[in-house]
Formats: structure tokens, sequence, C-alpha cells
């Protein structure tokens, strides 16, 4: 049988980022993917020379336009354990709070855009018919849309009042009447179980060796979730990961659409315990250390590492987002699947290039 | 399985009223708390530098010998960073985005 290559990205119909993939393709099915990156690389490990390591918070922010205040809260997460910043509980509630809000936004994001990739498109409206409420929210609390601008070295910069928790109760519970609508029709309609099913297939110890992280991890039956090392709120809030075992797109799917109503009672469970006091600890002077944040993205884990000495520059500035950690086991999974089922797969592991380059 | 979960929520949708707004018709209205415009207020400013040299972007210049403040549009990403530096409260967000810029020059005052 002859071999073909098709490339594949970096712009692609059901991509909205670029990552370019040369399929090698033995009649319809894919022998031999081969991925680039780096159309989108800004250099933004590298800025930590220019900018101080507070205005550093908004370039952190920068790194994704989905997940961005996580990662604005793990940067400054890092930065306050080098200098020992004890931060008031209350910020680390509204940290904990604004990051599951972004979190379901990123969620319905997703959804929206597989059901646009498997041809559902008033699926994909309602998706985003949510989303749009959450955004509401955000705004309402933080002043932006996707860039929150809310965190910073030492707390948060806003507060959410008493009538604002109430108007987010009641919001929530509205999300959550829809997005019980919304994901029935995800979990259980025969034309998405049809493109999703058996797709993609990872099993858990592939998932383990290609270091697999986030609902791409736990739909593969690994219990990660870096949300139990307990860092903000954590601590005091119950939370039990979403673990399925089948390993294919569909359970990646169904993790994603659980891990909604989880959010929701995070959410919840802060609003309920958010206890009163200052919002932010005073900063002085400048880092010198070497740490490693951790925290749990929509996508993932993503690690920080800092390096700083004494100056109000960082040294080093390092990310590894969850994208990067989850591209190996999508060039696994496009071996030897078919063409028709490319989109589902690489759209699966949510890939955020944008993240991934930096 | 199932082939009409679609169809529950679909029918649903045909009888309500649509969720998108008719925009330009209705223009959107943001949040109270939004982060729009930058606002300066000539008459408190002392032009101490602090709100220029706190900048993430570099958007905004001072000259203290002039008493001149200038803000680049175009690089200003409304972060709030010179509102919260500002010992005179001189400058605010507006909740609104204001009409769009057309030009490069910088609007000094």
């Amino acid at each position: 049988m002859s071999r073909t290559i098709i490339p594949f990205g970096p712009q692609h119909p059901v991509l909205p980022e670029p990552v370019h993939l040369d399929l090698v393709v033995e009649d319809e099915k894919v022998v031999e993917a081969r991925p680039s990156i780096g159309f989108v690389h800004r250099g933004l490990e590298k800025l930590v020379e220019r900018k101080d390591y507070q205005e550093f918070v908004y370039v952190a922010e920068r790194v994704c336009g989905i997940c961005s205040f996580i990662h604005g809260q793990t940067y400054c997460q890092a930065i306050e354990a080098i200098m020992q910043i004890k931060v008031p509980e209350r910020a680390l509630y509204l940290r904990t709070i604004w990051g599951e809000l972004s979190r379901i936004h990123s969620h319905l994001l997703w959804l929206g855009l597989t059901a646009d990739a498997v041809g559902f498109e008033s699926l994909f409206m309602h998706a985003w018919r949510i989303r749009e409420k959450v955004l509401n929210i955000i705004e309402a609390t933080t002043g932006g849309r996707v860039i929150f601008g809310s965190c910073k070295i030492g707390g948060v910069r806003r507060d959410i009042s008493a009538e604002q928790q109430q108007q987010m109760r009641k919001v929530l519970s509205e999300i959550e009447v829809d997005l019980q609508e919304v994901t029935k029709v995800f979990l259980k309609d025969s034309s998405i179980q049809a493109r999703l099913c058996g797709v993609g297939v990872l099993s858990s110890a592939d998932a383990h060796d290609l270091g697999c992280v986030g609902p791409m991890a736990r739909a593969s039956g690994l219990s990660t979730d870096m949300r139990r090392l307990g860092y903000a709120a954590f601590k005091d809030l119950h939370i039990e990961p979403v673990v399925k075992t089948e390993g294919d797109s569909y359970a990646r799917c169904a993790v994603r659409c659980l891990e909604l109503f989880q959010s929701i009672d995070l959410i919840r469970q802060a609003l309920d315990k958010l206890p009163e006091g200052e919002l932010a600890a005073k900063v002085t002077g400048n880092p010198n250390g070497e740490v490693m944040a951790r925290t749990e993205q929509p996508r993932g884990e993503v690690v920080y590492g800092i390096k700083a000495n004494g100056s109000k520059n960082l040294q080093r500035f390092r990310v590894r987002t969850p994208t990067f950690a989850n591209l190996p086991a999508m060039v696994k999974l496009l071996q030897g699947c078919d063409l028709a089922d490319v989109p589902v797969v690489v759209l699966t592991i949510d890939p955020c290039i944008s993240c991934t380059e930096r | 399985m199932a082939f009409f979960e679609m169809t529950r929520l679909a029918l649903k949708w045909a009888v309500t009223r649509p969720a998108t707004s008719r925009y330009p018709f209705e223009p959107r209205r943001p949040m109270p708390g939004s982060r729009g415009r930058l606002l300066f207020t000539r008459d408190s400013c002392v032009y101490c530098t602090v709100c220029a040299k706190k900048c993430p972007t570099g958007a905004l210049s001072v000259v203290r010998s002039q008493k001149k403040w200038g803000i680049d549009r175009l690089l200003c990403i409304t972060c709030g960073y010179c509102v919260e530096a500002c010992p005179k409260k001189s400058l605010s967000l507006e909740t609104e985005h204001g009409t769009p810029t057309v030009t490069k020059d910088r609007e000094t005052w």
C-alpha cells in the first residue's frame, strides 16, 4: 500500500488554534502523525528580563486566553512561596471561586467546539449560550470577560460583595438546570455517541506512560487532580476527581460534562465558607530563590518553575502547560485511527496551542 | 441511545425568546464593574510619574517639567494598575470601552 502525507492545519476548520500535523496515511488509515508547533510563539518566558515581577502577573495571565486566571494565580502562588507571603484566607477563597468559574467557561467552550466538530451546530450554540451567562458573572465580579486581571501577588484586587454572591448563586442555579439539559444531549444522543464512542482509545497504562494530565488522564482511569494538593481554598473543600475508565473520546467528553457540575458544587462550597477579612497582604522587597508551583487548569496540571536572584526581574521563568503534556498521547492516538476521526481525536485533548507555545 | 434528546431542547427554544440581543439596534451595556476606557482628571494630577512607571505596557507618558500627561490608547490594556497606583486618584476606569481609536497619535493633556 502506498503512503500519502496529508497536511492537517495550521489552519483547519475544526481547530481554532495553529498546530500542524503531517498525517502519513495508508488508504484511509493514519499510520503516523508528525506534529509541529511554533506558529504562535511569543517569547513570554524571555520577557521576565524586561518586566518586573509584579508587572509580570499581567503577562502570565496572557499566556492563555481561556484559562487566563489560573495562569495568573499559579504565577502569584509561586512568587508568594518564594517570598513567604501569607495570603489572606478571603483572597484564597475568591481565587478558588474565579478559578472554578474559568473552568466552567473553558469546558463549555470545549463542549461547543466538539459539538461543532461533529457537525452538531445547534448544540454548539446551546453550549455557548450557557457560557455567556458564566462570562457575565465573571465580568460583573472582576471587570473583564476572559482576562480577569483580579489576581495580584499577595492576594486579589477585587471583592465579591454579598449582593453579587446572591446573584451568583441565582445564576449558578439557572446554569445548572441549563447544563442538565445540554449535557444530557452530549451523553445520551445517538449521533454524538456514534461519533465519539470507541474513537481514540487511550489505555490507562499508556496515559500513565505518556504523562497525560487533566481530563485526558482522568478519562483513562487515572485519578489525578492537582486540586487535591490543597492549594488556595481547596484544602477546605471536598473534592472527588471525576474518573472514567473507557479512555475513548466519549469518556473524555463525559469527564468534562461531569466536571461542570463538580465546579458548580465547589463554587457553592466556597461561597458558603467564604471568610471575612483582608483582600491582600502587603508585598515588600524582591523575590530570591527557586520554586515550582502546580495547579489544576481546565486542561490539566500546569507547572511553573521560577528562579529569582533578589532583583526586581526574575532570572528564569518556565511554564509547562497541560496541552504540552497531552501532545505525545495525541500523537499516539492518531496512529491507526481513520482520517475522518482525526479532527475528533485532536479536539478531545482540548488543545490550547497558544498556551503550549507561550 | 436516544434519538430525540435534542428535539426536546429544540422545541423548548423554538417557543422561547432568543438568548441573543439585536445588536447593533440594542447596544450592549457593560456591567457596573467593567474595566473600560481610562479616564484622566487633569485638575488633581501632580505629574508624579508613578502611573507611567507602573504601566505594564508603557502606554502612559508623563513629563513633569511641562505638566503633560499622555496615553497611547492602542497600547493601553485597561488593566487598572495605574488607577491603583495613582496617589491623587486622578485616574479612573470607565465601564464603557468608548469609541474606537483610529489614529496612532498619543492623546496628551
